[in-house]
């Protein structure tokens, strides 16, 4: 890992989460993405410092509210989470063991924490100890090649001998019926974790089912429901194995790339991150601190991909913007694989000038 | 989308500059469309932070909440909206006409329409509109008359907007991009800045640069949501000093300076989509919509209660097969009133068009289950259009749109139709009612008309399988008296 360390040099890094996982597994072709979070850059800054609008952080009102409901949620030893998980889960009432996890016997390393977390969740799983709740804990995956760690809200344990992961999230539950772009970030975000903890305890052992807790209606009372994490399971599985080994990718990049956003000036370090290949679709603005970057850079080379899944999807094969409108104009010489979509492309072309004129 | 939409969208691209995807407007605009920017404090479902709304783009009426934690101060919002929206809806809803039918019945004259800026937009209005329309007016937690009667009439626009056509309650950037295409992603679309920067940019930019502007930090986005960066920098601020001094100057400055753009926006875009001659299928759409908002104008007054959490399965059924039907006829009406649009579907071959090369007049065959011959003329159009549709499908021409016509053969860049209705009573078909040699026409297999559904049981024969007739839903003080966080 010395490279990736070299990389980044003395500016201070920032670690893998959940989210940036699950943006990560999004996104798998991405070399620029993979180099920047396997190197712990941090992208905020990064793009601060080429002064782009900085549109990532939360709002500190959305911040505060989420603090508000998990507190209220994990408050007196998880009271609420217990009394939801009665009901959801069927748990016994003298299954009521919270155990903290945060405290590794004054020990706050990393990799103390984890040990710890794996100590207790290995005694639950072999019927020693009464956990029930665990409240964050210290998860680790292999993310590339790279050791990352997550620290999920709480990890339920029920008696039937299954652990669940719990999200606390604080998007109101209407009726019954939440935001439904809200839900599955939060299930590919759980996903991870399921994915982590069944790393450490086996696949048997957790239960694709993770528990949403959520606040019901327009109060602040906690309500809970199970989410099917299967699919985003497999996904997650697939994206993380497709991940190119990090050192494959390391190969191919200028032998003393630097990214040190404290020693490099602006230019220096666009220069450096146009040396790592990035592969820009419009799903990365919603995912990504650098899709800002890529976006511009993607429109100057005119590359379709930019304008959409369903346009490089409906003209197959053609990289750029001029490739497409030389292929759509009568006379222009096309390749033996371009010729079915010339001729359509030909076709519409001349539908659109008959409708306008 | 079609191959057609992809194609504009790379020639955008290419020009710098939003290219029309209509020729006419689809959407009916009326005289004095009622302008809503709603915005909503971050990490919360519905916590309105401020709004302006109106129907004078000189004079926006500006609505704040200085604390939206305060429950108070957020009912207090709501009242001032329902002091502003409620007289719009009532003058307009009140003007009923009475339509002769086999069954009479009433119309409003002309019917409100709310602009909001994106589907976010008609989103929060529908939360607002969930949050209050139970509130009681008398009792603990008394409201403002308004409140409720506000609720019911957004929650009641909320659900209109969901059917295809239907102008009541808009959002501006599914209007612009049902009628413009720009050289950017759906994605960046939803962004009205972003989108209008591509159709109308200020003098001397392209539209790609005047999209830029749009990330700008200094371009508030156009709600509901607001910038975090605005959050942290000013509004908190703005929201502390009014917790310290009670003076909500700060954050109505605040909130003007995010809402103020955006306003403009949104009367420069109805000013592009005024320009557009409007549709006939948008005039009948709007016909529609003046007699469900005279429906709800009757059922208020008639005392009915505000309307459910949750449809019965009966209702839910019912909604769906209207959503479908709504969205079928819209599709095709667009088409029939636009050949722009029907290019769409000529790309993508469900519809043709070509020049007629031969017709067959004195055809006649029985009918299958008939006893009688009768004429069934033989029209030979010749296309270029990469025809997907399969012989004995039904298809339509817009040029004559009561006539149906089966596909009888398909050959090389030759289509058959046999026209099957319209040709009078005669032996031989009425002069001009079956297309002669040289016309130009186009056959498409959409129908405009609404189709048929099966008939669903009424509510007290609800199956078992649904769960069984459903109890009647009267709200409970529990409803009226449902906290806020």
């Amino acid at each position: 890992m010395n490279r990736l360390d070299a990389i980044r040099g003395g500016t201070p890094g920032q670690d893998h989460n959940a989210r940036s996982i699950a943006a990560l597994a999004a996104n798998p072709a991405c070399d620029r993405r993979a180099v920047l979070d396997a190197a712990a850059i941090d992208k905020p800054r990064l793009m601060r410092r080429l002064r782009f609008d900085d549109r990532w952080g939360q709002s500190p009102f959305a911040i505060q509210r989420n603090q508000q409901f998990t507190d209220l949620v994990k408050a007196n030893g998880a009271a609420h989470l217990l009394r939801l998980l009665r009901t959801l889960l069927d748990l016994p009432i003298e299954e009521a063991g919270y155990v903290n996890l945060e405290d590794a016997g004054g020990n706050e390393g990393q990799v103390a924490r984890h040990g710890h977390t794996r100590r207790v969740i290995r005694q639950t799983a072999e019927g020693r100890g009464r956990a029930t709740i665990l409240d964050r804990p210290l998860l680790r995956l292999d993310v590339a090649g790279a050791q990352v760690y997550l620290e999920p809200d709480v990890i339920a344990f029920q008696l039937g001998g299954v652990f669940h992961i719990v999200a606390i999230k604080s998007f109101a539950i209407v009726d019954d019926q939440a935001d439904t772009p809200k839900v599955s970030a939060a299930a590919r975000e759980a996903a991870v974790y399921v994915h982590a903890l069944r790393e450490l305890v086996g696949r048997d052992l957790v239960s694709h089912d993770v528990i949403l807790v959520c606040p019901r209606d327009f109060t602040n009372e906690p309500t809970a429901t199970t989410v099917d994490v299967r699919h985003q399971l497999v996904t997650l599985a697939r994206q993380l194995s497709r991940l190119t080994r990090i050192d494959t990718i390391l190969d191919r990049l200028p032998e003393n790339l630097s990214l040190d956003l404290d020693a490099l000036s602006p230019a220096q370090i666009e220069a450096a991150v146009a040396a790592v290949p990035a592969r820009y679709a419009p799903q990365c603005l919603s995912a990504c601190e650098l899709s800002h970057l890529c976006r511009r850079e993607a429109h100057d080379l005119g590359h379709l991909d930019a304008l959409g899944r369903v346009v490089r999807d409906d003209l197959g094969g053609i990289e750029s913007v001029r490739a497409a409108l030389r292929v759509a104009t009568p006379g222009e010489p096309v390749a033996d694989d371009q010729a079915e979509i010339a001729e359509r492309l030909r076709h519409v072309a001349r539908l659109y000038d008959e409708a306008v004129a | 989308m079609s191959l057609l939409h992809s194609y504009v969208k790379v020639k955008a691209r290419e020009r710098g500059r939003a290219l029309p995807r209509a020729t006419v407007r689809h959407v009916h605009l009326a005289e004095a469309p009622m302008v809503f920017v709603p915005l909503r404090l971050a990490g919360e479902a519905a916590a309105p932070l401020g709004a302006m709304v109106g129907t004078d783009p000189r004079r926006p009426t500006l609505l704040v909440v200085p604390q939206p934690r305060n429950r108070d101060l957020r009912f207090q919002f709501l009242a001032d909206l329902g002091a502003v929206l409620l007289p719009y809806i009532d003058r307009i809803s009140r003007q009923v006409e009475t339509v002769e039918a086999k069954t009479p019945f009433e119309r409003c004259l002309d019917a409100p329409q709310i602009v909001v800026p994106s589907p976010g937009g008609v989103e929060f209005a529908a939360k607002l509109g969930r949050s209050s329309r139970f509130r009681r007016t008398t009792g603990p937690y008394a409201v403002d008359p308004a409140v409720p009667m506000l609720g019911r009439w957004l929650t009641f626009l909320a659900e209109q907007s969901e059917f295809a056509g239907s102008s009541l309650m808009v959002a501006m950037t599914d209007l612009l991009t049902a009628h413009w295409v720009t050289g950017q992603s759906a994605v960046e679309d939803a962004d009205l800045a972003a989108l209008l920067g591509w159709i109308d940019p200020p003098e001397g930019l392209t539209g790609p640069e005047a999209a830029a502007l749009a990330d700008d930090p200094l371009t508030p986005p156009a709600g509901p949501d607001t910038h975090p960066e605005f959050d942290r920098q000013e509004l908190q601020k703005a929201i502390e000093h009014y917790d310290v001094t009670g003076s909500a100057t700060q954050v109505e400055e605040a909130l003007h300076g995010q809402l103020r753009p955006t306003w403009d926006r949104m009367w420069q875009a109805i000013g592009l989509l005024a320009a557009l001659k409007e549709s006939p299928g948008a005039t009948t759409r709007w016909e529609r919509d003046r007699v469900h908002v005279a429906l709800h104008r009757a059922w208020i007054d008639g005392g009915g209660l505000p309307q459910g959490k949750r449809d019965s399965a009966v209702a839910a059924a019912k909604r769906l097969a209207r959503l479908e039907a709504a969205q079928q006829s819209f599709e095709a009406t667009r088409a029939f009133d636009d050949p722009l649009v029907m290019a769409e579907y000529r790309a993508d071959g469900v519809a043709f068009a070509g020049e007629v090369v031969a017709v067959d007049l004195t055809r006649r065959i029985v009918p299958p289950g008939g006893k009688r011959e009768v004429p069934r003329p033989l029209v030979t159009i010749e296309t270029s259009d990469p025809v997907r549709l399969a012989k004995g499908k039904k298809v339509r021409s817009p040029s004559r749109p009561r006539q149906s016509a089966t596909i009888t053969s398909l050959a090389d860049r030759m289509v058959t139709v046999q026209i099957d209705d319209g040709m009078g009573r005669g032996s031989q078909p009425a002069e001009g009612s079956v297309p002669g040699v040289g016309t130009v026409i186009c056959y498409t297999e959409l129908d405009p008309g609404e189709s048929r559904r099966a008939p669903l049981p009424p509510r007290e024969e609800t199956p078992w399988t649904h769960g069984g007739p459903p109890p009647d839903y009267v709200p409970t003080d529990d409803d009226a008296a449902e906290p806020w966080s």
